[in-house]
């Protein structure tokens, strides 16, 4: 749907709308985080097996699948968030911009930096609205003096959607808003490192219809920008927002391409299974 | 023949009771559980209260109150001119009497009057004994009777069990209570009979503490004074240089258990930390005194610093080391109860694990680590047996760290330490002293418990 809403906009966005018997989209948009045999375990548990996908630049990728299939697990290779969990191992290569992540001269901090994460649950950290979005850049440095933090966390409430609802509040704890609120907020501060991938794991799920449509409408504005990665339970999100949809299962990724495709055309078995709702 | 036979007897008694009631309750169907209203054990139980309860809850009371009503039998049957005595040479009379009366040998030989009382005693115990076995008894049996009548088959002994097991525990947890008001009241009024010889302004605001009082009315010298400040500042001086040890030391160790530390290594070192906590103060005193204070005291020798070999500082420090294992403890636990959420979105803007630590994890675990730090600090001002051993006892109203000072309960203990009249402006100082302190806990206890409650909410 959303797309449908922004087609003039973006030259991008056309072959997204291109007749779904098209196997290939003819101007493919460039690859911005491309993945190639990666293999995860948690200590004996081999939970991604020989992943390979490549993501494109300022589209909406989806990750569906049943739950434990390894989703969030591959999500958070990208950003190399696995590395806080001592049992888990990742082989294979992820490249984004052509650059290794996983190389040596990586630094992981600047990495994360460049590849914001949201996660399942809102969490906000224990301080102030304008201090939750403030946090990222003063640790990366990424502002100097008090107007400077001031644009940039009025920038950064504005493009989350959040900036009518808690300008005269910016003082009050990121845990005094509503759950679609903190929500947006988690997205604000992540925005406010200006990222260049966003990663979103699950970010509605614990959020009830109003506020769904509201980050689902506002990932729609992000792809502009960024490029995003979403973990979603719900097909029709997948459906509605995403513009490239994989599906995992058992640690395997299945299938992937164009969203339309997947949905009325899905080539596994398991795919049509899982669409049509037949285990999962 | 003492009253534990007697308790025996209807222990005894109370588990026949409880076969009696089983097996009634079975008759009555003829050894069918199933035509029972409650298992056959609560039957059993139901009788068994019955028989046990009544009997010991009198015997409980009549123990109690039998020494009282006897020496005042004792003293209305003795002579008018022995009863016109002073209270303290009577109590030491009755004294004199009960040690006769128990066969030990009195100092001189003992005259008349003081024979024929300590049989006369002798009697009224025994008479005393006497009923109580006979009423325990009666009331076991009567118990007994009662509950094993009342027991067929439709009889709900379930729920009359359940309801006598919740009046004991009431009964238990009142115990309890009324013991702390009890405490509390005694601490009260002895401190009011303290503030009616000395005026609570001279008590609060004195800076001169020297609690000599003259033992006869002839002496000369010392009169008392009972400034408590110099004596207060002693504990504060004493418990911050205390927290200043506790505070970092504990705080940083929990830090790295519980942020830093791997599992295993977790596992030996905490436990070990904890027992810091296990060891008894009288050792951490003569640590504090033999160790520590010579070691502060060369190495001010040695740097011409003036220490004394009781000092403030070594009691502080030494105290502060036994506090360690309180901060560490409870601050690891309220770090760990952090949500791992929030070191995830954290580490996903790129924070390192130190600004992680700095920036979101201490704030977000503040309110339970100033909590844990109140408990210790009401633990470090009620702390004795360090500061008797190694802090001195001079009042001294001094902020040097170097120099021997004194503390609140230093000064209680010496207080009440030796032969003591207990209706002197000294002794009953002490109840003054530890009406103060107890305050003072009080109030940090709460504010701590409050603030470590306000905390837990936050993240249910
Ligand atoms: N921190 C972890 N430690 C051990 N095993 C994990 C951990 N996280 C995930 N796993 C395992 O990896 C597999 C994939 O999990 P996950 O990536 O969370 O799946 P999804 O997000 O698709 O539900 C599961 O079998 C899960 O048990
Ligand atoms: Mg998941």
């Amino acid at each position: 749907m959303p797309e449908e809403n922004t087609p003039e906009e973006m030259e991008v966005t056309v072959e997204s709308n291109e007749a779904p018997g098209a196997t290939q989209a003819p101007k493919a948009p460039p690859t911005k985080v491309n993945a190639r045999d990666v293999n995860v375990y948690y200590a004996d548990n081999h939970a991604l097996k020989d992943i390979t996908i490549e993501i494109p630049e300022n589209r909406v990728t989806s990750f569906i699948g049943p739950s434990g299939c390894g989703k969030s697990s591959f999500l958070r290779c990208i950003n190399r968030m696995n590395d806080t969990i001592d049992i888990c191992r990742v082989e294979g290569k992820i490249e984004i911009d052509s650059a290794d992540i996983y190389d040596r001269s990586i630094d992981v901090v600047q990495l994360r930096a460049k590849v914001g994460m949201v996660f399942q649950k809102p969490n906000p950290f224990p301080k102030s609205i304008y201090d939750n979005i403030a946090y990222g850049p003063r640790i990366h440095g990424m502002v100097a003096g008090k107007t400077d933090t001031d644009e940039l966390v009025e920038a950064s409430l504005k493009r989350a959607g959040l900036w009518e609802e808690v300008k005269d509040r910016l003082a009050q704890p990121g845990t005094s808003l509503s759950g679609g609120q903190q929500q947006r907020l988690c997205i604000a501060r992540a925005i406010a490192v200006s990222p260049q991938v966003i990663l979103m794991d699950e970010p509605c799920s614990a959020l009830d219809p109003i506020a769904t449509a509201r980050i689902e409408e506002l990932i729609d504005e992000l792809r502009q920008n960024f490029t995003i990665v979403i973990v979603t339970h719900s097909m029709q999100q997948a459906a509605r927002v995403s513009q490239k949809t994989a599906f995992f299962h058992l640690g395997e990724l299945v299938e992937q391409g164009n969203t339309e495709l997947i949905f009325t055309n899905p080539v596994d078995k398991r795919t049509q299974d899982y669409i049509t709702g037949r285990f999962g | 023949m003492n009253s534990l036979i007697l308790i025996a007897v209807l222990l005894v008694l109370s588990a026949i009771g409880y076969q009696m009631g089983r097996k009634r309750a079975l008759a009555g169907t003829g050894g069918q559980i199933k035509g029972l209203h409650s298992l056959p054990s609560y039957y059993g139980s139901y009788v068994a209260l019955w028989c046990a309860l009544p009997a010991l809850l009198v015997i409980a009371f009549w123990l109690a109150l039998q020494s009282g009503i006897v020496d005042s039998l004792l003293i209305s049957g003795l002579p008018a001119s022995v009863q016109a005595l002073s209270e303290g040479q009577l109590n030491l009379l009755l004294s004199d009497i009960r040690n006769l009366a128990a066969g030990d040998i009195t100092s001189k030989t003992p005259d008349p009057m003081v024979q024929a009382a300590a049989e006369r005693y002798n009697d009224l115990r025994s008479t005393g004994f006497a009923a109580m076995v006979v009423v325990g008894l009666a009331l076991g049996i009567g118990g007994l009777t009662i509950g094993w009548r009342a027991i067929n088959p439709s009889f709900r002994a379930r729920p009359r069990v359940e309801k006598i097991v919740h009046w004991v525990l009431i009964l238990a947890s009142a115990i309890a209570v009324l013991t702390t008001i009890g405490i509390v009241l005694s601490l009260l009024f002895e401190s009011i009979r303290f503030f009616n010889r000395v005026p609570p302004a001279e008590f609060l605001f004195g800076l001169n503490w020297s609690p000599q009082t003259a033992l006869r009315a002839d002496q000369v010298g010392a009169t008392g004074a009972f400034g408590a400040i110099p004596i207060f500042a002693g504990t504060f001086l004493i418990t911050i240089i205390a927290m200043l040890v506790a505070v970092p030391i504990g705080l940083f160790s929990a830090i790295y258990m519980a942020e830093y530390a791997s599992p295993r290594f977790r596992a030996i070192v905490k436990p070990i930390l904890e027992i810091l906590a296990g060891i008894p103060t009288v050792v951490y005193g003569f640590f504090a005194a033999l160790t520590i204070a010579p070691l502060f005291r060369g190495f001010g020798e040695s740097v011409g610093l003036d220490v004394a070999s009781e000092s403030a500082l070594a009691a502080g420090v030494v105290m502060g080391l036994m506090i360690i294992p309180f901060v560490s403890s409870l601050s690891d636990d309220v770090i760990n109860a952090v949500p791992q959420s929030l070191r995830d979105g954290s580490f996903a803007m790129g924070a390192t694990h130190s600004e992680t630590i700095k920036q979101v994890i201490i704030p977000a675990a503040l309110p339970g680590i100033v909590g844990s730090v109140l408990l210790a600090t009401s633990r470090a001002i009620g702390e004795t047996m360090i500061v008797v051993m190694a802090a001195g006892l001079a009042a001294n109203l001094t902020a040097n760290p170097f120099e021997a000072v004194t503390t609140v309960t230093v000064q209680i203990v010496t207080l009440l330490v030796g032969d003591q009249e207990f209706d002197s402006s000294k002794t009953l100082a002490a109840f003054a002293l530890g009406l103060v302190l107890f305050v003072i806990t009080l109030c940090l206890n709460v504010v701590a418990l409050t603030v470590v409650r306000k905390y837990r909410e936050k993240y249910d």
